[in-house]
């Protein structure tokens, strides 16, 4: 299979601070603002080189999320940073009227999400926020895989007009991803063509998925991986020419098991190609500290749980 | 062109005959508070406000921009942006049917003339930050409004837009509360009390106006107090009477979200003057 190699592990979130940055220079209306998380959000730069258009809300996130729209309204490109929890759960009304149901060019980056988080504890780790954009009408959910595709999702977003989701890490993960391949939005990246099942990975979860194909190919099994970097609007027909071929899926995402990559790839399959599908997810828990390496062991979301479901759904076709 | 007081309260007498008859038609909707603000919106639109039906754009460049943060007093929206020129007046009988272009709330993309959707309270005096601060950012010297009732107020983001508006000097801010006592589940201070409203807004440092709110008069005196840009937001804290022009509803929470029936209706009509012609 094709290698890749990790060039240095980094975080997403500061490859989102690096793409605001470039997104600023290249669109004078782009403009950031942030609810008492600015350095956690890596918009320092943004806001040093753009201090007119860094605007600082308090710790209020409703409040920042509907200026957001007013902003959007008056043609500006607001980039709405804060922890993926306070930007989806403790603002879902507001994001459903002012963004989703008012159709304004708002983005809504969302760092550390899910367990990866790490010590925090459950309060700040939302496996749950998938779900809660995905529902929305109209709104776009972009989980790039590494810091290289965080910066290239970033400029996507803000070339596009129109609400985005845009979800990215705390923990420094593998950087893998050619850094000059622009973000396409609603591509499904093939990253390794495989004729025996189907690896479907979001987010830094694509990385585990590459590593566990390896270690599948020792064992004599040729699996497919491909990154979902747009979770909505999700290329069904891309899912379904791979599932056609594989006949057996697995999907791995750092989220609950409700609502996220795994429910919407397992409607897709089951519409289209019928085949067996095992899940890497988080299951129907919260999360709780620990670092990042023993939550992703403890909650089953690393290499070698997703070779094992890989072998489980071979073995159900 | 400006109205002047004769011409507003002509207009206005037709708005309320407009909310009656929409709400009595729909056999539901909120007539109480559409009455209570209908002098509000008029002078707004036909005095204060720099915006034109003609050109309006949903990005204001270059008009003012309003928000209906309370977003079920849709009736009196719907027949002043109709009375106005935003669409044809003869929309209005659609009010809340299936396919009707005036959704039960007010929504976007569907007549000209509404920036934001609403009817969830509380946020809409943000939305009206934002785009005061867009304007100042983009250097247009127009101004965002907003109506808010006062029971909206028990919403907590209002006063993190309070502190927002103020902390980033939006004098391009004029909000305006339907300060009319009322909640729909009773008079406000059995409720959830809010009072002294008006010690609320010095207290975060806004320049806080208090006009009655069916008196001309003072309404356009409020405005004129509120282009001060001296840093500071402005509150106007508009007085009224919830079913204000309808002796029946005056003054009772009852009427905050009930249709009257055609008997009532009529009845209503009898008080209201009919003066641009009903659609």
């Amino acid at each position: 299979m094709k290698k890749y190699i990790d060039s240095g592990k980094k975080d997403t979130r500061s490859g989102f601070g690096a793409g605001l940055v470039l997104a600023g220079r290249e669109n004078p209306d782009v403009v950031a603002l942030a609810a008492d998380l600015k350095g956690s959000l890596k918009m320092d730069a943004f806001a040093e080189e753009f201090p007119e258009r860094f605007i600082e809300c308090g710790i209020a996130e409703a409040n920042m999320v509907g200026v957001a729209a007013g902003l959007a309204l008056t043609g500006k490109v607001p980039f709405c940073g804060s922890f993926a929890e306070f930007v989806t759960g403790r603002v879902y009304d507001q994001v459903r009227q002012e963004v989703s149901y008012g159709g304004t060019n708002v983005k809504l980056a969302s760092s550390h999400a899910g367990i990866t988080l790490g010590e925090d504890g459950a309060t700040h780790q939302t496996m749950e926020d998938l779900a809660l954009m995905r529902a929305l009408p109209g709104m776009t959910v972009l989980v790039p895989c590494d810091y290289n595709q965080t910066v290239q999702a970033t400029l996507a977003a803000a070339r596009m007009v129109g609400p985005v989701y845009l979800r990215f890490g705390r923990p420094s993960v593998p950087n893998f991803t050619d850094p000059d391949e622009p973000f396409v939005i609603g591509k499904v990246y093939n990253l390794n063509p495989g004729t025996d099942v189907t690896l479907v990975a979001t987010g830094h979860l694509v990385w585990e998925a590459l590593q566990a194909a390896e270690a599948l190919e020792a064992e004599g099994i040729s699996a497919e991986v491909l990154n979902v970097a747009t979770v909505k609007p999700l290329d069904a027909a891309a899912i379904l020419e791979s599932v056609g071929k594989t006949g057996a899926v697995v999907v791995a995402e750092e989220h609950n098991a409700f609502g996220g990559l795994s429910e919407a790839i397992a409607s897709v399959v089951a519409g289209g190609k019928p085949a067996p599908i095992e899940f890497i997810n988080g299951g129907d828990k919260f999360g709780q500290s620990g670092t990042p390496a023993e939550l992703m062991a403890a909650y089953g979301l690393d290499a070698a749980h997703i070779a094992a479901a890989a072998k489980k759904a071979i073995s159900r076709k | 062109m400006k109205k002047n007081i004769q011409e507003l309260t002509d207009i206005a007498s037709q708005v309320r005959r407009d909310i009656v008859r929409m709400v009595t038609a729909a056999k539901s909707g909120h007539p109480g508070g559409s009455l209570s603000s209908t002098d509000i919106l008029t002078a707004l639109y036909f005095n204060e406000m720099e915006q034109d039906a003609a050109t309006w754009t949903r990005d204001a460049k270059g008009q003012d921009a309003f928000i209906l943060s309370a977003g079920h007093l849709a009736p009196v929206y719907y027949s002043v942006l109709a009375r106005a020129g935003y669409f044809d007046p003869a929309k209005m009988g659609t009010l809340r049917k299936f396919g009707s272009d005036l959704q039960g709330h007010p929504s976007v993309g569907h007549i000209k003339g509404i920036f934001q959707p609403s009817g969830s309270l509380g946020q809409g005096l943000s939305a009206a930050a934002g785009i005061a601060l867009g304007k100042k950012l983009s250097g247009d010297g127009h101004r965002a409004f907003v109506l808010c009732g006062d029971g909206e107020s028990e919403e907590g983001q209002i006063w993190e837009a309070a502190m927002f508006a103020l902390h980033h000097k939006l004098d391009n801010l004029v909000a305006m509360t339907d300060w009319n006592g009322m909640q729909i589940d009773g008079p406000i201070e059995t409720v959830s009390g809010i009072e002294e409203l008006n010690e609320k807004w010095l207290a975060f440092g806004w320049d806080v106006i208090v006009a009655d709110g069916h008196d001309f008069e003072s309404i356009l005196n409020a405005f004129q107090l509120a282009r001060k840009a001296n840093g500071k937001p402005k509150m106007i804290l508009f007085k009224t009477e919830m079913g204000h022009g309808v002796d029946f509803m005056a003054g009772s929470h009852k009427w905050h979200g009930k249709a009257p029936s055609e008997e009532q209706c009529a009845q209503a009509m009898t008080q209201l003057k009919e003066t641009l012609g009903d659609y």
